[in-house]
């Protein structure tokens, strides 16, 4: 994976694949660390399942005995001075935290989370996706719930309206996170689009 | 900031247009999306289908995610299904082959047969 946003796609299809109607998706930072926390309300797992999760040789699949999507996380974490962890409740939800160094040259810069959240919304248009955004600057937020409700019988996967969710959560990104992280491939530092 | 009135607006004009778009050609496209396609580049490949589509008008084709497919080295893959159930396979996918696919296939009903996954099956046994 070259980008946090990219973590976070595979980690949302983890939570649709456990059944989720709902999926948080939040990142803030706290201190020098960048916090990303995906949260669902999906089946949940069992303590053993938990315990095993962080295997590369566990995966709910049937295809195929290894996943992966876990052990990358908590590795790009890890690798930049962060921490992993992950709760779990069965028929409640499951929640996935990483927390990366800023300022590490180990750390994935967050990339273009404006196409992971609408690359998600089309393929899954039911799901309903929260995004929340926090810094020491400003804090910002995006449900799909909220936006469909504006919309009524027009549906949220129409070109017009997604174009509008980029735009919109790459202005959050910027108002958030510009001169936090430094980065160009995350909507910051595009002012002049 | 972009406003919730822009989306009212945007809203309001869709509304209008609902009732004359045209439906289907009957195809429905699926991308691999596990952490094997996604770390293959499944996610630009997605964004350019759309894009595609959305230029030619076809918002009526539906692109969906799906989970491993089980090949993961060919990956990233996209699967195009037509009306009567038959599946094209098309395998190492990227941006601009994405592109080809739905000007070929789903706009001209034409199979890009080098992409698909006999010709890459065949191709990697001749190499043997």
């Amino acid at each position: 994976m070259q980008e946090l946003s990219l973590h976070i796609l595979d980690l949302v299809r983890n939570s649709i694949a456990a059944g989720a109607t709902k999926v948080i998706i939040s990142i803030y930072q706290k201190g020098n660390f960048l916090y990303i926390s995906i949260s669902d309300n999906g089946k949940g797992m069992d303590k053993d399942t938990l315990r095993s999760v962080e295997s590369p040789f566990m995966t709910s699949r049937n295809t195929r005995k290894v996943g992966l999507g876990i052990p990358l996380f908590k590795a790009a974490a890890e690798q930049s001075g962060g921490t992993f962890e992950i709760e779990s409740a069965e028929n409640v939800g499951t929640r996935v935290t990483g927390s990366f160094g800023i300022d590490s040259i180990d750390r994935q810069p967050l990339g273009e989370l404006y196409e992971t959240v609408t690359a998600l919304i089309i393929s899954d248009p039911d799901i309903n996706y929260e995004l929340r955004l926090e810094s020491t600057k400003d804090a910002y937020r995006m449900d799909t719930k909220e936006v469909k409700d504006v919309l009524g019988e027009v549906h949220i996967t129409e070109p017009e309206v997604m174009e509008w969710i980029r735009e919109h959560i790459k202005e959050g990104i910027r108002t958030v996170f510009g001169g936090v992280l430094n980065e160009v491939n995350s909507g910051i530092g595009r002012n002049q689009e | 900031m972009k406003s919730i009135q822009e989306l009212e607006e945007i809203r309001n004009r869709m509304r209008d247009q609902m009732a004359t778009r045209e439906k289907s050609g009957g195809y429905r496209i699926v991308v691999g999306m596990a952490t094997c396609g996604i770390a293959a580049g499944a996610r630009p490949v997605m964004r350019a289908l759309i894009e595609e589509l959305q230029k030619r008008n076809r918002n009526d084709v539906p692109v969906t995610m799906t989970g491993c497919i089980g090949v993961c080295r060919l990956e990233p893959i996209v699967e195009v299904i037509a009306a009567d159930g038959s599946k094209t396979t098309y395998v190492k996918m990227d941006e601009n082959k994405a592109r080809r696919v739905v000007a070929e296939h789903i706009i001209n009903g034409n199979v890009c047969v080098d992409l698909t996954i006999g010709a890459a099956e065949k191709q990697a046994k001749s190499k043997e």
